[in-house]
């Protein structure tokens, strides 16, 4: 399902009108994604907090948002742009894969409630499609 | 199916009571039918499904959304029993509407971002999950009888 133009504007518009608040966004989405889905927290056994609100929770949304915001930048070419990420999910976090489509809905559930009346059925379709894309490129080196 | 604890009950069901389905059934089916459009080979005699506007505006979907959503009203009502009270509904969904399961997934996720934008910052992290666990109950027991 690849991103049309229109769907990459739509993503870069809205990207822009919410990157003041990216840190809040990945942050939230973290904390909702851990306690949502608590077989997230499987991956981070190593933090003394995985509340909402924690600070290596808060400290790890930023990371995640500003790698998306960078994917951003890189949407024409998500895989080549990605490829370093991808290294780094499949050779030495081994995530699985399973787990962004997790993260990706729990995303779009803060944009949801910070951003409602810019979270049209257009906005969502668009970022559903990115963060799929984003996704598929982050697992890219899986195998 | 699911030993829910009071808290649980006490959520689900305040979350449910905020909830105007005459509002969110609507725009949820809506939802689905504009993100992910291929839902629309199940609504071929709604008219006009052709743009995102249009799916928005149709009558058609808005009614459907209302008995959609109606049907989550007796999950809320028959908590302890959400598997028994769905059985004829997951087999008409199999056997004569021959919608694909992942569908209610699918549903269940949209449904959660619409009621999360109508609620804001009001439902919290832990209400999520709350009320997750309850659509995953209730998409097991809409699947629990296709064979």
């Amino acid at each position: 399902m690849s991103l049309t133009a229109k769907d990459k504007s739509v993503v870069k518009a809205f990207w822009g009108k919410i990157s003041g608040k990216a840190d809040v966004i990945g942050a939230e989405a973290l904390g909702r994604m851990l306690t949502a889905y608590p077989q997230t927290k499987t991956y981070f056994s190593h933090w003394a907090d995985l509340s909402p609100g924690s600070a290596p929770v808060k400290k790890h949304g930023t990371v995640i948002m500003g790698a998306i915001g960078n994917a951003v930048g890189v949407i024409d070419d998500l895989v080549g742009g990605l490829s370093a990420l991808s290294d780094l999910h499949a050779f030495k976090l081994r995530v699985d894969p399973g787990n962004f489509k997790i993260l990706s809905h729990n995303i779009l559930v803060t944009l949801a409630i910070h951003f409602p009346g810019d979270f049209t059925p257009e906005v969502h379709i668009a970022v559903d499609k990115f963060l799929a894309a984003l996704s598929a490129a982050l697992a890219d080196k899986y195998r | 199916m699911v030993d829910w604890t009071d808290a649980e009950k006490s959520t689900i069901s305040a979350v449910w009571g905020k909830v105007d389905i005459n509002e969110v059934g609507p725009l949820a089916l809506a939802s689905v039918l504009v993100v992910y459009p291929w839902t629309q080979r199940y609504f071929g005699s709604f008219g006009d499904v052709s743009t995102a506007a249009a799916i928005m505006g149709n009558p058609k979907v808005a009614a459907h959304g209302k008995v959609v959503c109606g049907a989550l009203d007796k999950a809320v009502k028959n908590m302890g029993n959400i598997l028994a009270t769905y059985k004829s509904l997951s087999e008409t969904h199999a056997n004569k509407l021959f919608v694909d399961p992942d569908n209610f997934r699918v549903l269940a996720d949209v449904l959660t971002i619409v009621i999360a934008a109508k609620f804001g910052a009001a439902f919290t992290p832990e209400i999520q999950a709350t009320w997750q666990k309850f659509m995953k109950v209730v998409v097991a027991a809409m699947g629990s009888r296709y064979f």
